[in-house]
Formats: C-alpha cells, sequence, structure tokens
C-alpha cells in the first residue's frame, strides 16, 4: 500500500488493486501456512505423539491381552484420533487471529469461505494426515485385525476432515479467549459424536469381516454436508470474533 | 416509552413490539406471576390426578408414575432446544437483541429439563430393567442433548464483551440444532448395530385415557413452569445487559 491516505471503499477502486486472482490467492495462503507449519516441525509432531501416547495408555490400563485389544482397536485408535485432532485444532486460528493475519483476510476481496476453506484443509494436511499414516502403526500395537486396515484408512480419512471443518466452527467462535483449551472441547465434542460412532463402526463391521460401506457412505454425506456449510458458520463466527 | 401506540390494522406489530427490551420487560412482570399462579394450579391437579387418582399399571405397578414428571421433562427438554436455537436465529438474522436474551435465559432451564429426564429415567430404570443406566438410544442422545447445553452455556458465559457473547452462542446454537438430528439417528442406528434389539421399553400398551389426561396436565403445567421462569430469568437478564440505558436506570 503507497497510498497515505485512505481510499474511499469504492468498488471499481478496489478492482483495480486486486491483481491477485482467487486460485493465486488460495496458493499464496497455502503456501504461507505450509511453511509455517514446516518451520514449526516439532510442534508438527506433537498431535503425532499425542495420538501414539493416549493410544498405549490403554493396554496399560485395561488389559494388554491381545484378543481383548482386538475387541476395543477401533474404539481406541478413532477415540484417540479425535482427541488429538481436537487439541490441534486451537492452532487453527489462534496465532494468525493474535497477530493479525486474521483481520487481514477477511478484508481482501476473496470470497472468505473460500480462503478457510483452504485454510482448514491446510491444517488437516498437517494435523490430520500425520494421523492417517500412523494409524495402521498402532492398529498393530493393539492386533488388529487385517481386514480391517482398510477401513480404519478410509474412515479417517473421511473422518478427521469433517472433525476439523466442523471443530472449526468452535475455534472461530472461542478464538477470542484468551484461555480456551477446555471451553473448546466442550462447545467442539458432542458435535463430533456422529462421526465417532459411524468411524468406530464401520472399522469394527470390517475387523468381523461385516461390509462396512454403509457407514463410509455415511461418513461421506457429513463430510460432504460440513464441507458445504462449516466454512459459512466458520467466517459468521469469525466475524463476531473479530468484531 | 412510546409502546402505547395504536396499531390498528396490522396484525404482525404485536410481535414487532416484543423486540423492545423495555416492552418485554413490563409485559414480563405482568405476566410471570400470573403464569406462576396458573403453573402451582396444574401441578397440583396433575400430580394429585397422577399420584392419586390415576390406576396402578397392570405390569409396572405403581413405579410407572414417575411419568409425568420424566415424559413432560424429556419433551420440554427438546422442546427447548429448538425455542432456544429459534430466539437465537431471530438474534441473529434480524438483530433483535430480545432473541438473544430469550436464548441465553433458555439455556439451563434446557439442561434442568434434560438432566431431570435423565435422573426419573434412570430412576425408572431401576425397578423396569433392572439398572439404572443403559447405553439406550434415547438415553444417550438425551445425554448428548446435556452436553450441547452445557457447551452453550459455556461458551455464552465466557466472551466479555456481551454482544459478541450473545451472538456467538447463537451461532453454536444454531449449529446444535443443525446436528441434534443428525446425533439422535446416529445413536439410534449405533445402538441398533452393536447389540440388536436391548431390554428397551417393554412393549407399551398405548396409554389409557385415565392415565393420559394427568400426563396432558403434567404437559401444561411444564410448559407454563417454562413460561414462567423464562420471564424471571429474561428480566435478570435485560436488567443486567441493558443496566446502562435510561428505562432500567429509572426502574431501579
Amino acid at each position: 500500500m503507497k497510498s497515505t491516505r485512505p481510499m474511499p471503499a469504492d468498488k471499481t477502486y478496489i478492482q483495480q488493486r486486486t491483481t491477485t486472482t482467487l486460485s493465486s490467492a488460495l496458493w499464496a495462503l497455502l503456501k504461507r501456512d505450509l511453511t509455517i507449519a514446516y518451520r514449526h516441525f516439532g510442534e508438527l509432531m506433537h498431535p503425532v505423539i499425542f495420538f501414539l501416547i493416549a493410544v498405549s495408555l490403554f493396554p496399560l490400563a485395561i488389559n494388554p491381552d491381545p484378543m481383548f485389544l482386538q475387541k476395543i482397536a477401533s474404539g481406541i485408535i478413532w477415540v484417540a484420533a479425535l482427541l488429538s485432532t481436537m487439541l490441534a485444532l486451537d492452532n487453527l486460528f489462534r496465532s494468525d487471529y493474535e497477530d493479525g493475519t486474521l483481520e487481514q483476510l477477511m478484508l481482501t476481496s476473496h470470497p472468505i469461505t473460500v480462503l478457510i476453506l483452504a485454510k482448514v484443509a491446510t491444517h488437516w494436511l498437517v494435523t490430520g494426515l500425520p494421523l492417517i499414516i500412523t494409524a495402521p502403526l498402532l492398529g498393530l500395537m493393539l492386533n488388529l485385525p487385517d481386514s480391517a486396515y482398510l477401513a480404519l484408512f478410509i474412515s479417517l480419512s473421511l473422518g478427521t476432515p469433517t472433525m476439523s471443518l466442523i471443530g472449526g466452527i468452535g475455534v472461530a467462535l472461542t478464538v477470542g479467549i484468551r484461555r480456551s483449551g477446555i471451553l473448546l472441547t466442550l462447545v467442539v465434542m458432542p458435535l463430533f459424536i456422529p462421526v465417532l460412532i459411524f468411524g468406530t463402526s464401520a472399522v469394527e463391521a470390517a475387523s468381523v469381516q461385516l461390509p462396512f460401506s454403509g457407514q463410509l457412505y455415511l461418513l461421506c454425506a457429513m463430510l460432504i454436508f460440513s464441507l458445504s456449510l462449516a466454512p459459512l458458520a466458520i467466517a459468521t463466527s469469525l466475524r463476531i470474533s473479530l468484531n | 416509552m412510546s409502546s402505547q401506540k395504536k396499531t390498528t390494522g396490522r396484525s404482525w406489530t404485536w410481535f414487532h413490539r416484543f423486540g423492545s427490551p423495555e416492552y418485554f420487560y413490563r409485559f414480563a412482570e405482568r405476566w410471570g406471576p400470573r403464569s406462576a399462579v396458573v403453573t402451582l394450579l396444574l401441578f397440583l391437579t396433575g400430580l394429585y390426578w397422577g399420584l392419586v387418582i390415576a390406576p396402578p399399571d397392570y405390569q409396572m405397578g405403581n413405579s410407572y408414575r414417575i411419568i409425568f414428571i420424566h415424559v413432560p421433562a424429556a419433551w420440554m427438554s427438546m422442546f427447548t432446544y429448538v425455542i432456544m436455537a429459534v430466539a437465537a436465529g431471530t438474534g441473529l438474522i434480524w438483530r433483535m437483541k430480545m432473541g438473544h436474551i430469550v436464548a441465553k435465559a433458555s439455556a439451563p432451564l434446557g439442561a434442568a429439563f434434560t438432566f431431570c429426564a435423565l435422573v426419573t429415567g434412570s430412576l425408572w430404570g431401576k425397578p423396569t430393567w433392572g439398572t439404572y443406566w443403559v447405553w439406550d438410544a434415547r438415553l444417550t442422545s438425551e445425554l448428548v442433548l446435556l452436553f450441547l447445553y452445557f457447551g452453550y452455556i459455556a461458551l455464552a458465559n465466557a466472551i466479555e464483551d456481551q454482544k459478541s457473547a450473545n451472538q456467538a452462542a447463537g451461532v453454536l446454537a444454531l449449529v446444535g440444532l443443525i446436528n441434534l438430528p443428525i446425533i439422535h439417528y446416529s445413536v439410534e442406528w449405533w445402538n441398533t448395530l452393536h447389540q440388536g434389539s436391548t431390554v428397551s421399553k417393554l412393549g407399551r400398551p398405548s396409554i389409557d385415557t385415565r392415565m393420559l389426561i394427568p400426563l396432558l396436565i403434567m404437559f401444561a403445567a411444564f410448559n407454563f413452569y417454562y413460561v414462567t421462569t423464562l420471564f424471571n430469568r429474561v428480566r435478570c437478564e435485560l436488567v443486567d445487559q441493558e443496566r446502562r440505558t435510561k428505562w432500567v436506570k429509572e426502574l431501579i
């Protein structure tokens, strides 16, 4: 910005100023977020490490018997993935909120819902994807039957982005609050329940070699539903929080 | 101030007047005590009829009588959530402050109804199912409803700026309203997937008229109780949120 004088919010003026197209803006945002995530590589590993630790608590606390673990493996992995996603959510808008980037994003002429979608997508890439990659390892530790791995992979691939999107609403609502850790959990956790139910039920069905496509279809429906509606809710919530 | 304006011919103007905090306060002040009297009468009749006059159930004996608290409470728990979300939506869409205030005042009531339904349900479950708690679909979705209320209350109280708090909580109420049917059906499906047919509901015969009438009276009583308490809570909330306005200063 060269001009020192505030220019009128004239439409032609805005159109002249916005030389970036939407796709280049999205690409820039994606690259920026990924770079930031990569520069904080240690932080990047936190959700995965949490995932590992949380899962390994269950055999210690309940019963290390392989046959027993096999029965509850799907539930443990899914609950741990849910908790890990939720803890990672806090970073989604926090730093951008604190350094003012979020306000700048809201001021661009690009549709904010699309930008939000890009932000959630990058966030999922750096927090959700590592979970999906680690999950088979944990399945191995919990003696998950071979037939369940495919269902585990697909259900987590559909479920974690859904949770990121729904959770994004909670983050956007609480981003203005200083210590929002537990509050975010309170707000968001009940909304995760359907995803958890169908995720575990798909893996469970697969581990006893039952068809599991029904659950996956439902997970898919939830993903599409949240893909279309969550960005709107996140945008509204961010506007309220920035206010 | 000028709420006494003559409004003839326009049928919706009465509705707009409720958007004025002062008008709503006066209205609640006037009708709250009357509603309280009706509530008391309905409760006394309903409880006496239900607990004394209505015949015992042929299967469950007298233990079924908790139905007169349990079913209205469970119904009110969901009804209150819908009212809360609709009020919050009104507040968000038309920027009516009253909508937010009604929503915020409803939330603790709804949570109380849900809690009441859960407690009476588990007390009823002991003699009929033999256990205080089963992971039955209805019980579980009622529990999740309680969590949704807790989330709403927590959020509404956590944000310091009153306006942002109202709006943020309103968004959450709407998101919860969209999610409620999804949660309900997924829980129902989960239950049937897991355990086939559960211990649920001893084939309940369609209810006898002698039991239905007191049940309906109890429904009315719970509704009036909700209205009475809502009016009181709204008045407190109004005085708190509008404390800087002239009419509140004149009031106190």
